[in-house]
């Protein structure tokens, strides 16, 4: 029998009044690569924060090699043999990789000969598990793989004997990955343990030999690797909770109004996320886009929605060319042509946290009639419509006067979705409609989207909801990595085949 | 550091709004109180001497109205721009150019029926104000220069900029100094001793002039604009939100322009009380610190016009108060009170939440338990 290097019992630990981890267990053994796998949001960072004392659980216990202890800081966790590399590296970009290396500890390695031993030892390391590293080069002048075995040098120079990598090749182009998965295995050979956080089934079957599954914040299972399947893991990550009842009719489908042709679009940084994507919708119709955070969904509906420049290919409505690479509509001409959007992040852009709830209720329509007449605003109309819709979605305080950011989730949602269906929309974008929402609220803005689908509207939800995604779409798309992967009829798909196509596995 | 954590919701407005800006002061208050003390003078007689020049005869009163006018603008000025989160440290330069405006208008157009020229010079003040704000405006909307930066820079041109204007092209050549020629006396501002004449009371001079009602009125101004039309609305949704804005379709571009030119202009009616009011001409360095001190009268208001004007009104009183201070206690010099100035900016602003959280947590304790109860 192995015993375990690292032990979680119990762990519990929530941000305000949403549960990140719930009662997680989990054992490492030493001298394994073990993966945790889970959908974004699952825990699974938060989890490796607390074992790396960047973050103190409300209850539970941490053992190293069968001894409690207490982390209060990554200190802690660092003379205990824990090491962690960040998804964002940690990382002085104007100092040499020896300078990064001995920072924090340069307190006994800064001159002379313990610097010439600090240096003797590092370049062992590196030859060991062949890191290839210039220790004097500069890291701005290194490549994200190289910055990436710093990272991982820097931690074992520290003692490490567990190594957690968080979402490790979420940066990486795929001859890096293979570099880096060299050197864990080698780490492996060498007695370290190895912790990988990740949301690709792919590299779990690849190199771990034990995986733990995560899903909205607990622990749904562990196994040895060899006796699962990528099929298995997709099931576990995705969930297969009970279908949400929503009544909808039958679907009355009506003319293509919506299209959307050869789209590519680049984010902030310049990367290109939405990859050659073509779609319809046609009025009386909900698409649904499934798919993992970050493949491309955002930087889709910020597009369509005038947010975004498109990079090339163009956006139809009413057969009218509404963007392309030299020009766009912006949201206001887009609103007053019948597109409205519910976007995936309420907080940083649905809306202003410090306005009160009436000012939101108005936000992108304060220029229309009856809010405002030449410029001025009418507040006796505004507060009259605020209690009036705010009333009919029982948004609760019912109190228009109240700033905003003293509602729930689910109330914030409630007034974004008020305000963008008031106008009969032709087109709707919606972005993750129920995330952060109670489940009676859930129901309620289900409820809607699919009144507005009735009306004859065109609506395109983007959700990481599988369930949501199967309740409420008439035809599914799936998105991976910025492309459109796969496109069935809501009818007879399980879960489990959109998961794996949501894995990027079919 | 404080670890109290408050529930902002909690909180009473006045709380936050009064009291604490209130505690703030009486510190400042203190702390100067002992620099009298130190400087060998009574502190006591210091605060009585402050009260009685600034309200104790009508033409320290005067004085003290006067000051106000030229902290309202400048306050007013920096609430708009803050409303939008950018930090318009410019006031200065925006009303020494403003002052410009004033009299290139009033001079070229003095042929014109009085009360036109009036509100044209007016115009000319708030026009070339904005125009002084539009470039560090356009600057950082464009090219992400910091307004903060641009701004101060923009002091110095402003100011380096008026000296040689002063000197080599629109001086009186009558005399060395560097000022102009006064305005036609016809198209100056009424006085406040005009009025009181007219109503029979025979006061002695005082700067005092028509432009106060100037800066009630832009109070007036401020606040419907900020919050009852659909540019103050998009110009707080810019400064609140960014990333939001844009998805409701409103330019962050367009709005920051709005904003700082509104906020020069304002600046730059400085000008119409100190040369269409008091001195008629232009003089090297007429804003003399209202730019800056402006900064420190919106902290203190809270960038709200109900709040500026009584700061507005204190700066005032220790302006005209603090200089019949220095009259009476030879101890006591002039930079005495640029220094209780400073005080005040450090507690009202730099300081601001040294208390505020144990304020804070002090009242809504309180209220919980009356609630409870």
């Amino acid at each position: 029998m192995v015993s375990p290097i690292l032990e979680l019992t119990d762990i519990n630990k929530s941000f305000g009044h949403v549960q990140a981890n719930k009662n997680i267990n989990l054992k490492i053994n030493k001298g394994t690569i073990h993966g945790i796998i889970g959908e974004n949001g699952a825990g699974k960072s938060t989890l490796m924060s607390i074992v790396f004392g960047l973050y103190q659980a409300n209850s539970g216990s941490i053992k190293i090699n069968g001894k409690e202890i207490n982390l209060r800081s990554p200190r802690d966790s660092i003379i205990n043999g824990i090491g962690m590399v960040h998804q964002h590296f940690m990382l002085v970009e104007n100092f040499t990789v020896l300078e990064n290396i001995i920072l924090g500890f340069e307190g006994e390695a800064v001159f002379g000969e313990k610097l010439q031993k600090a240096k003797e030892d590092l370049e062992k390391l590196c030859q060991t598990y062949n890191f290839n590293i210039d220790l004097d080069a500069t890291i701005s002048d290194l490549s994200v793989g190289f910055r990436q075995r710093v990272e991982i040098l820097k931690s074992l120079y520290r003692g490490a004997e567990v190594l957690i990598l968080d979402e490790p090749t979420g940066v990486l182009t795929p001859q890096e990955v293979d570099e880096l998965f060299k050197i864990l295995r080698s780490l492996k050979d060498e007695g370290k343990t190895i912790v990988l956080i990740t949301h690709k089934l792919i590299e779990i079957m690849d190199l771990t030999s034990e995986v733990s599954v995560m899903r909205q914040g607990e622990m749904v299972g562990h196994t040895k690797t060899e006796d699962t399947s990528k099929e298995q893991l997709a099931e576990m990550m995705v969930g297969r909770s009970v279908l949400l009842r929503v009544d909808k009719k039958e679907i009355k489908k009506g003319e293509t109004i919506f299209k959307v042709n050869n789209l590519s679009v680049k984010d902030d940084l310049d990367v290109t996320r939405v990859k050659d994507v073509n779609l319809e919708i046609c009025s009386g119709e909900i698409l649904g886009i499934a798919g993992v955070t970050g493949n491309g969904q955002t930087e889709l509906l910020e597009a369509l929605s005038g947010i975004r420049k498109v990079e090339s290919g163009s956006i139809e409505l009413f057969g009218e060319k509404i963007s392309d690479q030299n020009n766009f509509l912006n949201p206001r001409m887009l609103k007053e042509k019948g597109l409205a959007h519910v976007p995936e992040d309420r907080q940083r852009m649905g809306l202003i946290s410090d306005f009160k709830a009436h000012e939101n209720l108005i936000f992108g329509y304060h220029d229309q009639e009856p809010y405002s007449k030449s410029a001025i605003l009418n507040n006796k109309e505004i507060t009259e419509y605020s209690n009036k819709v705010m009333q009919e979605y029982d948004v609760r305080p019912n109190s228009p006067n109240l700033i905003t950011s003293n509602f729930s989730g689910g109330n914030q949602q409630k007034i974004i979705l008020s305000r963008e269906l008031n106008e009969n929309p032709k087109v709707l974008l919606v972005g993750q409609p129920t995330r952060g929402v109670d489940i009676g609220a859930i129901e309620f803005i289900h409820q809607r989207l699919i009144d507005m689908r009735d009306k004859g509207a065109a609506i395109l939800l983007a959700s990481v909801e599988l369930d949501e995604i199967l309740s409420l779409s008439d035809r599914i798309i799936v998105m991976f990595d910025g492309k459109i992967v796969g496109e069935k009829e809501n009818k007879n798909v399980t879960d489990r085949e959109l998961g794996l196509l949501m894995a990027g596995v079919a | 550091m404080s670890n109290i954590v408050v529930d902002k919701s909690k909180v009473p407005w006045w709380v936050s709004n009064v009291i604490v800006p209130l505690v703030n002061l009486t510190l400042a208050l203190l702390v100067s109180g002992l620099f009298v003390f130190i400087a060998g003078e009574n502190p006591i007689e210091a605060v009585k001497l402050i009260i009685y020049g600034s309200f104790g005869y009508i033409q320290g009163f005067a004085y003290t109205l006067y000051y106000t006018t030229n902290f309202i603008f400048t306050g007013l000025a920096f609430a708009v721009a803050f409303h939008c989160r950018l930090f318009n440290i410019g006031g200065e330069g925006q009303a020494y150019i403003g002052g410009l405006g004033v009299f290139l208008v009033a001079i070229n157009l003095s042929f014109l029926p009085v009360p036109i020229v009036w509100l044209l010079a007016i115009f000319g003040a708030f026009l070339f104000g904005a125009a002084w704000a539009y470039i560090p405006a356009y600057l950082q909307s464009k090219r992400g220069s910091h307004v903060v930066i641009t701004t101060i820079m923009f002091n110095f041109i402003a100011s380096s900029l008026m000296i040689f204007l002063l000197v080599d092209v629109i001086r009186d050549t009558n005399q060395m100094a560097p000022h102009t020629v006064k305005l036609p006396e016809e198209i100056w501002l009424p006085s406040f001793e005009a009025f009181s004449g007219i109503l029979g009371i025979k006061i002695r001079y005082s700067p005092l002039n028509l432009t106060f009602l100037l800066a009630i009125a832009s109070l007036f101004f401020v606040w419907f604009l900020v919050w009852k039309t659909k540019w103050g609305y998009e110009m707080r949704a810019v400064g609140y939100n960014t990333q939001a804005a844009i998805y409701a379709g409103i330019s962050p571009h367009k709005n920051i322009i709005i904003a700082m030119c509104i906020s020069g202009g304002l600046a730059g009616l400085l000008g119409v009380n100190e040369i269409l009011g008091v001195s008629h001409k232009i003089q090297a360095g007429f804003p003399a610190g209202y730019g800056f001190t402006g900064i420190a009268v919106a902290l203190m208001g809270r960038n709200h016009p109900i709040g500026i004007l009584p700061a507005a009104f204190l700066f005032g009183i220790l302006y005209q108060g603090g200089s019949e201070v220095t009259f009476e206690m030879p101890n006591i010099t002039r930079y005495m009170f640029v220094a209780v100035q400073g005080l005040i900016i450090l507690f009202s602003g730099a300081l601001e939440n040294l208390f505020r959280p144990q304020i804070e947590s002090f009242f809504v304790r309180r209220l919980n338990r009356e609630v409870n109860a």
